[in-house]
C-alpha cells in the first residue's frame, strides 16, 4: 500500500516561506477554485493557506536555537477528520493515502477541523467549504509534466531542499531512508493519528578530524630510525 | 473553541423539544396505568405541536451553521462512522414521530393496536409515544456524542457530556411542560414541575461534576510533543501569519478571562439554582413557571456557550504568538 507523504527536515529549513507562497500559487490557480484572500493589502490580511511556516525558539538566551517549522496536513494513516465527516466529503484515498476534501460534497459544517488536533484544515470563507493540503494531487500524477516536476509545489520551491516527498511505505524510498537514518518523528504521538508526514530533528553539525588527516602519517621524517634527510621538505610541525 | 450561536440554539431548542415530548408521554404513561387523570387529546396534541415547533426552529438554526445548506441532505450518508450524520437522521425521524403522535391525538386516530398480557390496551398514541421516547434518547445521545467522541477534545471526551445533554435537555423540557400545563391543564402542572425539579437537580450534580473534572484536566499535548523539539523551554516566535487565520478565529472564544469567570456562576444560577428555587418555593402556577423557564433557557444558552468556550483545542498550541 502506497502512502505518499512529506518529510520535513527542520535541520535544513531556513524559514523563507517559499513553500507557503508556491503552495498558494499552485493551489489558488487550479480547477478546484481559488484560495480566497481577505484584505490582502490592508492592515489585517487574512486568507486560506494549505501550508504555514511557524517559528519557535528553544533554550534561553544566549544559548538558543531558532527552529522554523512548516506545518500542513500530515495525511494521517488514522485520520480523525475523516470518520466524523457527515457527508463523506472528507476521505482518505486507498491508492496513495492522500487525505482529500471533495469540495462538491462538503457542506461546510467545520466538524472535521474540530476533530483534527493539528489545525491544518482551513475553512475557505468565500467558497464556504473546508480546504486542506492535497499533496498537489493535481500535479504529482500529471504526465504532461516532466517526471522530475511531478512533485508537490512546496517541495519544488524549497531552496535548501528541506522538503522530501515520496512513499513512506516503501522502505527503500528517499523519505523512508531519511526517517530511518535521521531520526524522523511524528507530531503529537499521543493523538494516535499516525501521521504520514514526518519531521527530521535539528542535529549538531560536527566534523571529526583525525591527526593523520592533518599530518602525513607516512612522512619519512617521522619514520623511526630513519636518517634525517635535509633534502626532504620540512614537516608542518617543523614549520610551526 | 468559538461558540457558534447556530449550534447553541440548535442544541438548546431541540433539547427542550425532546424533553417536552418525553414529559407529555410520561404523563400519558402515568394516565395509561391509572396513576394520573387522562388529559384531553388537545393537551397532548398541542403539546406535541409546541415540541415540533422547537425542533423545527432548532433545525432551522443548524442550517445557519453550514457553508452550503443546500447540500445538507448529503449529511445523512455517513451514519456508519459519523455521530453528526446519525444526528441528521435521528432528528427528522424524531420530528416525524412527534408529528404523528400529535396528529393521532388531535385527529382522535386512536385504534387499539394491541393489548399487553395484563390487559392494558395500547393505542396508536401509546405506540408512537414509545417509539418517540426511544428516538428522543437516541437523538440526545447522537447530539452529545458529536462532541464526546472527539478524543483530543478532552473537556468533551467524557460520558458526562452525554449524561448532561440528556439531563439538561430533559430538565428544560419538563419545565416547559409544566409551564404549558399551567395554561392548558393546570391540574397537571405540579406533576411536571416536580419531575422538572428532580431532573434539574440531577443535571446540576452532573454538570458540576463535568466542571470539576475539566478544571482538573492536565494537557497531554505540549509544545514539545506538538513540534517534536526536545527542549524543556520552547517558545513560539511566529505563527506564520500576522493578520490571523481560520485557526485563530475558529478555535479561540476571544473573550476576556473575567468574562469566562463571570459566565460560569451565571449559568449555574440561571439554568439550575434559580429555576430550582422557583420550583421549590412557589406553587406550580404560570406566574412562577414562566419566569423559571425563561431564566432556565437563558442559563442553558450560557451553559452551552461555556461548553464550547471551555475547550482548549490542541491546535491552539501552534497559535500562541502572532510574530
Amino acid at each position: 500500500m502506497t502512502q505518499l507523504a512529506l518529510v520535513i527536515d527542520l535541520n535544513v529549513c531556513v524559514g523563507c516561506h517559499a513553500c507557503v507562497t508556491n503552495c498558494k500559487q499552485w493551489n489558488t490557480s487550479g480547477s478546484a477554485g481559488p484560495l480566497s484572500d481577505f484584505n490582502p493589502y490592508e492592515a489585517n490580511p487574512n486568507g486560506t493557506f494549505f501550508n504555514r511556516v511557524q517559528t519557535f525558539e528553544a533554550g534561553t538566551f544566549p544559548n538558543t536555537e531558532t527552529v522554523h517549522f512548516p506545518k500542513s496536513c500530515l495525511h494521517c494513516e488514522n485520520p480523525p477528520c475523516v470518520p466524523v465527516c457527515p457527508t463523506g466529503a472528507s476521505y482518505k484515498r486507498k491508492e496513495d493515502g492522500i487525505v482529500l476534501v471533495d469540495y462538491d460534497k462538503c457542506i461546510g459544517c467545520k466538524y472535521c477541523s474540530w476533530a483534527c488536533p493539528y489545525g491544518v484544515r482551513e475553512f475557505d470563507e468565500e467558497r464556504k467549504v473546508m480546504t486542506k493540503c492535497t499533496l498537489c494531487v493535481d500535479r504529482i500524477y500529471d504526465e504532461s509534466l516532466p517526471e522530475e516536476r511531478r512533485k508537490p509545489s512546496c517541495v519544488l520551491a524549497c531552496p535548501p531542499g528541506a522538503r522530501l516527498f515520496g512513499d513512506v511505505h516503501d522502505p527503500e524510498s528517499e523519505v523512508s531512508v531519511a526517517i530511518r537514518e535521521r531520526a524522523g518523528y511524528s507530531l503529537m504521538p499521543e493523538a494516535d493519528t499516525k501521521p504520514a508526514n514526518q519531521y527530521l530533528p535539528r542535529r549538531k553539525t560536527s566534523v571529526k578530524v583525525r591527526d593523520d588527516e592533518l599530518y602525513r602519517a607516512d612522512n619519512p621524517h617521522k619514520i623511526d630510525g630513519a636518517p634525517f634527510d635535509h633534502n626532504l621538505p620540512p614537516t608542518t610541525e617543523e614549520l610551526n | 473553541m468559538r461558540p457558534a450561536f447556530s449550534v447553541l440554539f440548535l442544541t438548546t431548542l431541540i433539547g427542550a423539544g425532546q424533553g417536552l415530548f418525553l414529559a407529555l408521554f410520561t404523563q400519558q404513561t402515568y394516565a395509561l396505568v391509572g396513576q394520573l387523570p387522562v388529559q384531553s387529546p388537545g393537551f397532548y396534541g398541542y403539546g406535541a405541536v409546541l415540541a415540533l415547533v422547537l425542533l423545527v426552529v432548532g433545525l432551522g438554526a443548524s442550517f445557519a451553521h453550514l457553508g452550503h445548506p443546500e447540500r445538507a441532505w448529503r449529511a445523512a450518508s455517513q451514519w456508519r462512522t459519523s455521530w453528526l450524520s446519525r444526528e441528521v437522521i435521528a432528528l427528522p425521524a424524531f420530528m416525524g414521530v412527534v408529528f404523528l403522535y400529535g396528529a393521532a391525538h388531535l385527529m382522535n386516530w386512536t385504534p387499539v393496536l394491541f393489548k399487553l398480557p395484563n390487559g392494558l390496551a395500547l393505542d396508536t398514541t401509546a405506540v408512537l409515544g414509545g417509539i418517540g421516547t426511544v428516538l428522543a434518547f437516541t437523538l440526545y445521545v447522537c447530539t452529545a456524542m458529536i462532541y464526546a467522541c472527539l478524543r483530543m477534545m478532552r473537556e468533551w471526551h467524557s460520558p458526562l457530556t452525554v449524561v448532561n445533554y440528556i439531563l439538561l435537555g430533559g430538565g428544560s423540557g419538563f419545565l416547559l411542560a409544566a409551564t404549558y400545563a399551567a395554561f392548558a391543564a393546570p391540574s397537571q402542572a405540579g406533576f411536571f414541575a416536580t419531575w422538572a425539579l428532580i431532573i434539574i437537580a440531577l443535571g446540576l450534580i452532573t454538570r458540576a461534576a463535568a466542571l470539576w473534572r475539566n478544571a482538573r484536566l492536565r494537557p497531554v499535548t505540549t509544545l514539545q510533543s506538538a513540534t517534536g523539539i526536545k527542549h524543556p523551554r520552547v517558545e513560539q516566535k511566529s505563527q506564520g501569519a500576522m493578520g490571523g487565520s481560520y485557526n485563530t478565529h475558529e478555535f479561540f472564544h476571544g473573550k476576556s478571562a473575567a468574562f469566562i469567570r463571570a459566565i460560569k456562576p451565571s449559568f449555574l444560577v440561571l439554568a439550575f439554582i434559580g429555576p430550582m428555587a422557583l420550583l421549590g418555593s412557589a406553587p406550580a402556577v404560570a406566574g412562577a413557571l414562566v419566569p423559571a423557564f425563561a431564566m432556565q433557557y437563558l442559563g442553558l444558552l450560557a451553559e452551552r456557550w461555556y461548553f464550547f468556550a471551555e475547550v482548549n483545542h490542541p491546535q491552539n498550541i501552534y497559535y500562541q504568538t502572532i510574530g
